[in-house]
């Protein structure tokens, strides 16, 4: 879901640019507002774990590959604001010092993957555990259910992303100057798989951790942590 | 042992595991992620290269490019697990210090 340099118009990057440093600045007041001290390595191993399991590629048999994200988990345990910035952070370094995901595309995977994702997959979690008991399976469950939607969601958003620039920007002749394939193309296979491999992914890696955290500290699941 | 000690050990155990990241899709031959191809995969797949593709496409020379040193792009898979074991610990310290940094000046003192 690393959308590289080239594939969106640099209006495209402008405007995406644009939409994330509100979103960057409230998250900064969110954090500043709930986070502890004694939370901050979480901070930085929320990170941490979104970065290192973005590197775990899984295929998909004959064609492309993809990964999790991490960012519901560290939405579910540290809230959605700290999670946009813990994936930002990942997010910015793998541009920056292995060229995954395009400095130009910086501010839209921020929006997919460091908003659009945490936020989505975190109302999940809260819509579906609601009140239940911080030990409880319906928080397991819970969590899985809202990281698959939300890394779905996110790649709907690339997708929709990728597959307006053919729409926008064509020469006369009709050749694509960015991104070469349209909604009808790009939407389905960013969706399908997500859909069908990659969202699973997010659900075992996020389900096992919370699994593994109830028995840990059940701090993590009592309420009031947005 | 502290929880964060725990956790800190769990990233360390999927550092090492990181190149199955990589040996996997191989295994399977799995191409590049969707929308993620370079220049000769988009000429190959619909007949040319996007005018405004090929001008930012290589915008930015990577200092580790795809997680492997520069001009590895053709070693053995021994080689790049090698390297991606080598990108996966350098990403986590600079992250880390980044979140570390960004947390101290945001969080507040008292619980």
């Amino acid at each position: 879901m690393h959308i590289p340099d080239g594939y969106l118009s640099p209006a495209t990057c402008g405007v995406f640019g644009a939409v994330m440093i509100p979103i960057w600045t409230a998250a900064s007041r969110a954090v500043k507002k709930t986070l502890s001290v004694r939370q901050v390595p979480y901070l930085a191993i929320g990170a941490a774990f979104s970065f290192v399991i973005m590197m775990f590629n899984v295929p998909i048999l004959g064609g492309s590959s993809g990964h999790a994200v991490g960012g519901v988990l560290v939405a579910i345990l540290l809230g959605p604001w700290a999670a946009c910035i813990a994936v930002t952070v990942a997010l910015v370094i793998q541009a920056l010092l292995f060229g995954d995901g395009g400095i130009t595309a910086i501010g839209a995977n921020c929006f997919n993957m460091a908003f659009v994702l945490p936020f989505v997959g975190y109302y999940v979690y809260k819509l579906i555990s609601s009140n239940s008991p911080s030990g409880s399976v319906r928080r397991v469950i819970a969590a899985g259910a809202g990281a698959y939607v939300g890394i779905c969601v996110a790649a709907l958003s690339a997708g929709i992303e990728f597959g307006l620039q053919p729409l926008l920007y064509h020469t006369a002749n009709g050749q694509a100057l960015y991104c070469p394939y349209g909604l009808n193309v790009a939407v389905p296979a960013m969706v399908l798989g997500h859909l069908v491999v990659f969202g699973w992914v997010e659900v075992i890696v996020t389900a096992l951790v919370v699994k593994y955290l109830q028995k840990q500290d059940s701090v993590f699941f009592e309420g009031g942590r947005s | 042992m502290t929880l964060t000690r725990k956790l800190w050990i769990g990233i360390m155990v999927l550092i090492v595991l990181s190149p199955l990241g990589l040996i996997v899709p191989d295994h399977f031959k799995a191409g590049s992620a969707w929308g993620e191809w370079g220049v000769e995969e988009i000429q190959k797949m619909t007949g040319y290269v996007p005018l405004g593709f090929q001008r930012l496409s290589e915008l930015w020379k990577a200092p580790l490019p795809d997680y492997a040193f520069q001009g590895w792009e053709g070693k053995d898979l021994v080689h790049l697990s090698f390297a991606y074991i080598i990108s996966a610990v350098s990403g986590i310290v600079i992250i880390t210090g980044v979140a570390f940094l960004i947390g101290k000046v945001l969080a507040k003192e008292h619980e």
